[in-house]
């Protein structure tokens, strides 16, 4: 909300040299109102007057019409002609005048100069030209009387000035108007006040006009007043304009501005229809299905059986508190007025608003929460102010229909704050907090001899429901400065859980090994699992479905991290980085095949069992999963030599690094996994059960996703890994080890990886370590066979080993692996 | 050679002549200094120095000599030696130094040549700066507490005290997931965990809640519909607001430098009462030390605890939440939310494994 200084200072009893924008601002921002913007006014230097125009000459000769006026700029008819594009004024009126010399606000010199053919001798000004609002609709025209031709503009338009622009958070509803406002500051600067809401409210004789509440859950309370035999052609005054203006709202007519400025000034959104365009009773209730009403605004609206809505006898006139029909809106005749103030719910009216885009001032509102003991003082105001700047007549009578909810009390121990806050308030504190805000207290002791304060809220604030609402309205007003900063005595904790211990070691030997961690966004389209070439009943594609996505195709929860790792890898790629190795640890979601909803549940205490099991089982399996996907050149090629491109070995080998990182070991063998080329694709598994794929990428996805050739990748589901057990600690030989290479000749068929298990089997204790160093398939070998070389390391634990023995646990291996494999020694 | 007990003068032995001995030194110094390389120097030290040696040869012959004549031949054939040695050492020395100062200079290598076949790799400062943030935590005596990313509207909403009607819950605000029927949202906080935190762990608590969480906003540079957060959560008898600022300033300094910390403005949040938004005295901040806006934080609402079944007569807590691109952009000058999420690798490469 935008309210100007001298606005909020005019309510405070305050020394004129405190109420500066800055102190306010600071105690704004104290007790919890942001302050968005602190706005300046003025920033005109040289002659801005005012002017009376005396003549307007009406250029025909161009394109848009053009006026070149004769305005009087002082009282001794001294006379500027000047040009002019607006048209919304007409001979007699005020206007402002910037004369050569001037510099209006950015900067915007003015000077005497020739245009449409004329010599133009100053500016006529827009309210936006001279800082005030941003009213783009013509010229700023003054209230006949406000002002005498040569009067200073500046003094006039009072622009010494500065507006703030304020951000209250949504539970204070009461800060969007002054009244609010200045209490806060009251409290906050310790100042008195004076509610502008404070004045006596006569008895009402009789009603204004019959109504009938249909709804009075969604329409608490409504009350009408009526005036009439206003003037409809009466100008709004000056001081008026330019309070909506700084507010950032424009002028109208006198009723509306009326309307509008009680708004402000009391927080309560008033409606004014034209009286003779209504019909019989007014009903309030819930719209009708098919039911239609054009809007102020002009749109025609289809209303929701869900909207609160006004109606007289031939249909809906009014949206409640969002925006008043077309048939009943004051226009340029309307003497005859009947005032609305009402109080709504407002997650009906939050509900109307979002439903029809209509975010009003009101709608604002009353969606936070309007004092609903407010209707008959704001529609005095409003029907005084319509009596004194429009000669109207106040009718007698006044419609209330339902009332004001009785607010409950709160009872809390009186030491409460302090012990919340941590701090030893002086005595008195919360009781003058408390009351500083509007509540009613009353001090006692409790059963338990304890002293203890009952707070009845005052009616504008919704907000104080609890002990701890209470506690937060004196630890703001006391400031949240003077609490202390002091330490817990935290419990001892137990650190990182292995898992999470896990997952860092795991990111930093990615990383380590050359794999950059990216963070790709979890959504994906549908049309992916056909590039994967995944079958009909893979269970991948059972996705759990956005309801409002941002990107319509991009709809599905991942259950796998690899299409975003895939967009990350191309988008590298197409910015020209050729050698691309990235990683992402994440969750993914895994539904379930009946994944069952969650029961609704309340939040007064804590859900049993039963409930808790419901509630857990509703969300779908979400493990953490980590992928790795590679494209270009692994190894660099480089002044040392040729490099080696990025293969499915090094996919397979990151879910090795993963294994070892995690402490557990990993079994690798061939497998046949969509998006994986099938004839490079590795089933990973730790124990018997497999934990993810690694390898090469299926051209057919390469192909239908765009990717680099050869494009690699390994993904694999971290929470399947066990945790190791505890690992024993080896025992070292101190002796000498004997080293054996042995080749055999295997059917190509046969895994390397198989046939070295058989080997380190069929070696016995005494082999330590195997590893292949070379595989030759060629004239050398049969056709069908391929011959792997292995290094042997043999060692004892209790004595040096001779050749012998090493010779004799060699030929053991090899006849382990000619008994599974009928592998040959090579020759 | 003459036997034990021969009383012979040694002058009178070959080998133990002055003559002799000094002849060995003679040639050893030459052959010493002709040596030009330390190979040279080595392969020639026996001829002087070893078994067969001229010196060496001397002195077995000392044995046969009567005892009378013993000491004085010993006395001469060491000195001889001695001096063979230090010509040595002399010789070994100088060919050491030339060695040091041309040959290895010779061997020189440019150092500047890359070396990165494999180039190494990086975390992302997003993951880096979440785990420093849990890992002051944890030295404080907190657990790292974790949860699933979609959630129940339960969990998310109700529970943390948001009433039905709350605007947090619109769909232009919430990404909703599966039938309506379903309950269920992308977290749009790691809230949640709180409450999963208070259901399934004995109190007292003081956990830390990393995680990515989720809000309907299109992708711009101070916006992105995925973000991480480090919520904290204590639970325990008589916890304060004080408390809350002691544990927020330890953590600003241990973030931020001894120098910050940090400012508590009121605000408002369903799931606490009272609520402060929380500012960080910032002394590296751009353009001049500062404040910065940085999350926000409050003592667990009531009604919060109620739902997860604490006794709010006996307990009180605290909360507080960052986000942490938030962090990121303000510690690290960082312009463009998008730089984030990207993963473009010139952008994470600079921050390494350990930000």
């Amino acid at each position: 909300m935008r309210v100007p200084v001298s606005w909020l200072a005019e309510h405070l009893e305050i020394d004129p040299e405190e109420a500066t924008a800055e102190r306010f601002a600071e105690a704004f921002v104290r007790v919890g109102i942001e302050v968005e913007g602190v706005e300046e006014l003025g920033g005109i230097t040289g002659p801005v007057v005012i002017g009376r125009v005396s003549a307007i000459e009406e250029l025909t000769e161009f394109k848009k019409p053009i006026r070149y006026c004769q305005v009087e700029i002082s009282d001794d008819d001294e006379e500027n002609g000047i040009i002019c594009g607006a048209t919304n004024f007409a001979e007699g009126d005020l206007v402002v005048v910037a004369l050569p010399g001037a510099v209006l606000p950015g900067g915007f010199e003015i000077t005497a100069r020739k245009t449409y053919g004329r010599t133009s001798e100053g500016m006529i000004c827009s309210a936006t030209e001279l800082g005030l609002g941003d009213d783009h609709s013509g010229i700023l025209v003054l209230p006949s009387g406000t002002a005498e031709a040569g009067d200073d503009a500046i003094d006039v338009l009072d622009l010494n000035d500065t507006v703030l622009d304020l951000a209250p958070t949504p539970d204070r509803g009461y800060c969007l108007s002054v009244r609010g406002l200045v209490r806060e500051l009251g409290c906050a600067m310790d100042v008195s006040f004076v509610d502008p809401a404070q004045f006596d409210v006569p008895e009402a004789e009789g009603d204004a006009w019959p109504v009938r509440v249909a709804d009075p859950v969604g329409c608490p309370r409504f009350v009408v007043r009526r005036a009439s035999g206003v003037d409809a052609g009466a100008p709004t005054p000056w001081w008026m304009q330019r309070r909506l203006l700084l507010a950032g709202m424009r002028p109208i007519s006198l009723a509306v501005d009326i309307t509008n400025y009680v708004m402000l000034e009391l927080g309560h959104p008033l409606h004014a229809f034209d009286a003779t365009a209504l019909r019989e009773e007014l009903v309030i209730r819930r719209a009708e299905t098919g039911e239609t009403l054009t809007t102020l605004d002009g749109a025609e609206r289809t209303l929701d059986p869900d909207d609160v809505i006004i109606c007289d006898e031939r249909g809906p006139i009014s949206i409640a508190g969002t925006m008043g029909g077309e048939s009943t809106e004051i226009g340029s005749e309307t003497s005859d007025i009947l005032l609305e103030a009402a109080h709504w719910d407002p997650a009906s009216i939050s509900r109307t608003a979002r439903r029809h885009h209509l975010f009003s001032e009101a709608a604002k509102r009353f969606e936070r929460f309007v004092d609903p003991a407010l209707p008959p003082a704001a529609l005095e105001r409003a029907a005084r102010l319509l009596r004194t700047y429009g000669d109207g007549t106040i009718h007698p009578g006044r419609t209330d229909v339902g009332g004001v909810p009785e607010q409950a009390a709160v009872t809390m121990p009186i030491d409460l704050p302090d012990r919340v806050a941590g701090i030893y308030y002086a005595r008195g504190v919360t009781a003058r907090r408390l009351s500083q805000v509007g509540c009613r207290l009353q001090v006692d002791t409790s059963e338990q001899g304890a002293a203890q304060v009952t707070a009845t809220p005052p009616s504008w604030r919704n907000d104080l429901r609890q002990p701890a609402d209470l506690v937060e309205e004196v630890l703001r007003l006391e400031g949240y400065d003077t609490i202390p900063s002091t330490l817990p005595a935290v419990v001892a904790g137990t650190g990182l859980t292995r898992a999470q211990r896990r997952r860092r070691g795991v990111a930093k030997a990615l990383a380590d090994e050359g794999y950059v961690e990216v963070l790709p966004f979890p959504f994906v389209a549908e049309s992916t699992w056909d590039a994967f070439g995944l079958a009909d009943d893979d269970p991948r594609r059972r996705t759990m479905r956005l309801r409002n996505p941002i990107e319509a195709d991009r709809d599905r929860l991942t259950p796998t991290l690899l299409p975003g790792l895939l967009d990350a890898l191309q988008r590298n790629v197409a910015r020209g980085m050729r050698d691309v190795a990235l990683f992402h640890i994440g969750q993914v979601v895994r539904p379930e095949a009946e994944q069952p909803d969650a029961p609704e549940l309340g939040t007064a205490g804590r859900p049993d069992e039963a409930e808790l099991a419901r509630l857990y089982s509703a969300v779908p399996p979400q493990p953490q999963h980590v992928a790795v996907v590679l494209t270009g050149s692994r190894q660099r090629s480089g002044w040392w030599g040729k490099g080696e491109p990025a293969s499915w070995a090094d996919a397979i080998q990151a879910a090795r690094t993963i294994a070892a990182s995690a402490g557990v070991e990993l079994r690798i063998r061939a497998a046949e996994y969509q998006p994986w080329h099938p004839g490079r694709c590795a089933e990973l598994l730790v124990g018997s059960e497999t934990v993810g794929y690694a390898g090469e990428l299926h051209p057919k996805t390469v192909e239908a996703l765009g990717l680099p050739k050869r494009t690699c990748a390994m993904e694999l589901n971290l929470d399947a890994v066990p945790l190791p057990e505890q690992h024993v600690a080896p025992v070292i030989s101190a002796f000498p080890p004997v080293r054996q290479d042995v080749a055999v000749v295997v059917p190509s068929e046969v895994p390397a990886a198989d046939v070295a298990e058989v080997l380190r089997s069929g070696a016995g204790e005494l082999l330590e370590d195997i590893a292949l160093f070379d595989v030759y398939t060629g004239e050398q070998v049969d056709e069908g066979s391929r011959s792997l070389a292995y290094a042997m390391r043999f060692r004892a634990a209790d004595r040096t080993l001779t050749e012998d023995e090493a010779s004799v646990a060699r030929e053991a291996a090899v006849t382990a692996a000619a008994e599974k494999f009928g592998a040959k020694l090579r020759g | 050679m003459s036997g034990a007990n021969d009383p012979y003068d040694p002058k009178q032995v070959a080998e133990l002549a002055p003559e002799a001995l000094e002849d060995a030194v003679t040639k050893a110094m030459e052959a010493f200094g002709a040596a030009a390389d330390l190979d040279a120097l080595a392969t020639i030290k026996p001829a002087h120095l070893g078994d067969r040696s001229p010196v060496l040869t001397a002195r077995r012959e000392i044995g046969a000599l009567p005892p009378a004549a013993k000491a004085e031949a010993g006395k001469r054939v060491n000195a001889t030696r001695q001096r063979i040695q230090e010509a040595f050492d002399k010789r070994r020395a100088e060919l050491q130094a030339e060695r040091d100062s041309t040959v290895l200079r010779e061997e020189a290598v440019d150092v500047t040549l890359p070396w990165d076949r494999v180039p190494r790799g990086a975390r992302h400062p997003v993951t880096m700066v979440a785990e420093r943030v849990a890992d002051v935590f944890v030295a404080m005596g907190y657990e790292v507490a974790e949860g699933p990313e979609l959630e129940t509207e339960w969990f998310n909403f109700d529970a943390l005290n948001h009433t039905e009607h709350h605007p947090a819950r619109l769909m232009t605000d919430t990404f909703y997931v599966g039938e309506p029927s379903s309950g269920l949202v992308l977290r749009t906080h790691t809230s949640p965990v709180q409450v999963r935190t208070l259901l399934q762990r004995e109190l007292p608590v003081y956990v830390v809640c990393p995680g990515r969480a989720f809000r309907n906003d299109e992708l711009d540079p101070t916006h992105t519909p995925v973000f991480h957060q480090v919520e904290g959560l204590a639970v325990d008898k008589g916890l304060t607001m004080a408390h809350l600022r002691g544990t927020l300033d330890a953590f600003a300094r241990a973030m931020f430098g001894a120098e910050s910390v940090t400012r508590f403005r009121p605000h408002f949040f369903p799931f606490t009462e009272p609520s402060a938004e929380v500012d960080i005295w910032f002394p590296e901040k751009k353009g001049g030390p500062g404040w910065v806006e940085w999350g926000g934080c409050g003592m667990v609402n009531p009604n919060v605890l109620r739902a997860a079944g604490v006794d709010t007569d006996i307990y009180s807590g605290f909360a507080f939440g960052m986000g942490i691109e938030r962090t990121l952009m303000f510690r690290n000058g960082l312009p463009d939310m998008r730089d984030m999420v990207e993963g473009d690798v010139r952008f994470t490469l600079p921050f390494g494994t350990e930000a």
